[in-house]
């Protein structure tokens, strides 16, 4: 019954934002501003019910079998990816590497300059 | 196909729901056991080969796109739960990112507007059109941010779809090598630079690593998924009046 109440919590989340984006008109997916409304919720009352817990880490441990349906809508597209396949592969590969990597540094550049290194938790100093 | 009940049941499946779903997760039960056995070798990612797996049978048995998403859809709106239920893993790394609230800030606008700006860039260099540089522009945030932006900014949105797969994809795979190579050893800048390069597909990839890699790089993509869609309408306004 847990897993039951936590998914619900999740879709309820999810409505409210669906509906807050619509009414407010805000340029962001519903399902991410009932993320944010979950964390506030989470946040004010200071802990995770169990049944939360449950629902979320079954559905985050298999997140990649989400994407794959529109992975395969792929095949739709073949023609439009054939015929401009060049600046495609390489405009998304050369991007993603660049971006990945400059964030990584930047992150951990900027972490090591502006966060003083105290407690348990400080990053590492290789 | 010679006996008629035999077609008749053809006829039945193929046009029922009950088929693409079952596929969809026969095919990526297979692909995470090879994935398994692979030692989870970021080359047998199981999205490339459970939509490789798929697009084959579909292929070969002559089905449409249309006719498999009928079945699809149970498992791609699961999409929306999902990223609720990131706040959890979110709420859960509170502690640490109170403290590093703003190197994630910093890094987080810093990679918005290279995933976009480069995206675009490249492709107006190597020749790519107009509307295939909008399209190519949000492909690092979740899908359905994404087509939504594609669509604003004149690309394609079931383009950007498939794009923001392919570059999640392009992330999971290579993520973990490049921050080898660059000897990038803190949880939590690979844990950003996955969400914000390569979303959810990244972020799966990132709990596989550790569970800060994982909530940092669901935070960098809930919050990339908000700035994109703040900066990138902009951004390309921007490049537009340059050229």
């Amino acid at each position: 019954m847990a897993f039951i109440h936590g998914i619900t919590m999740l879709l309820v989340y999810q409505l409210v934002g669906e509906v807050t984006v619509r009414l407010a008109d805000v340029p962001i997916p519903g399902p991410v501003l009932g993320m944010v409304m979950l964390f506030a919720t989470l946040w004010i009352r200071g802990q995770a019910p169990d049944s939360l817990e449950q629902a979320s880490s079954a559905l985050l441990a298999h997140l990649s079998l989400l994407f794959v349906p529109a992975g395969v809508g792929m095949m739709a597209h073949f023609d439009r990816i054939a015929e401009e396949w060049l600046p495609i592969t390489l405009a998304l590969l050369l991007s993603t590497i660049i971006t990945m990597v400059a964030t990584a540094l930047i992150m951990q550049f900027t972490t090591r300059w502006l966060v003083r290194p105290s407690g348990p938790e400080k990053s590492h100093d290789d | 196909m010679t006996d008629p009940n035999l077609r008749d049941i053809w006829v039945y499946l193929s046009a029922s729901p009950l088929m693409g779903l079952t596929i969809t997760m026969v095919a990526y039960a297979l692909a995470y056991r090879l994935y398994q056995r692979a030692d989870s070798n970021p080359f047998t990612n199981p999205v490339v080969t459970s939509v490789a797996m798929l697009i084959g049978v579909l292929l070969l048995t002559g089905t449409s796109y249309d006719d498999y998403f009928e079945g699809g859809q149970f498992v791609h709106f699961l999409l929306g739960p999902a990223t609720v239920a990131l706040a959890v893993p979110l709420y859960q790394q509170f502690s640490r990112l109170r403290q590093l609230w703003l190197p994630v800030s910093i890094s987080l606008v810093c990679g918005v507007v290279i995933a976009a700006g480069s995206s675009i860039g490249l492709a107006w260099l190597l020749g790519g059109s107009t509307e295939i540089q909008m399209s190519l522009a949000p492909k690092s945030a979740t899908a359905p941010v994404a087509m939504g932006i594609s669509e604003k900014i004149g690309g394609l949105p079931s383009l950007t779809a498939v794009l923001v797969v392919i570059t999640g994809i392009t992330g999971a795979v290579l993520g973990t090598k490049l921050f080898e190579w660059l000897r990038i050893k803190d949880d939590t800048a690979k844990g950003i630079a996955m969400g914000v390069a390569a979303h959810g597909i990244g972020t799966a990839r990132a709990f596989q690593v550790s569970s800060q890699m994982g909530a940092f790089s669901g935070l960098a993509m809930a919050l990339s998924a908000f700035a994109t869609a703040l900066i990138v309408p902009w951004l390309v306004d921007w490049l537009q009046a340059l050229v």
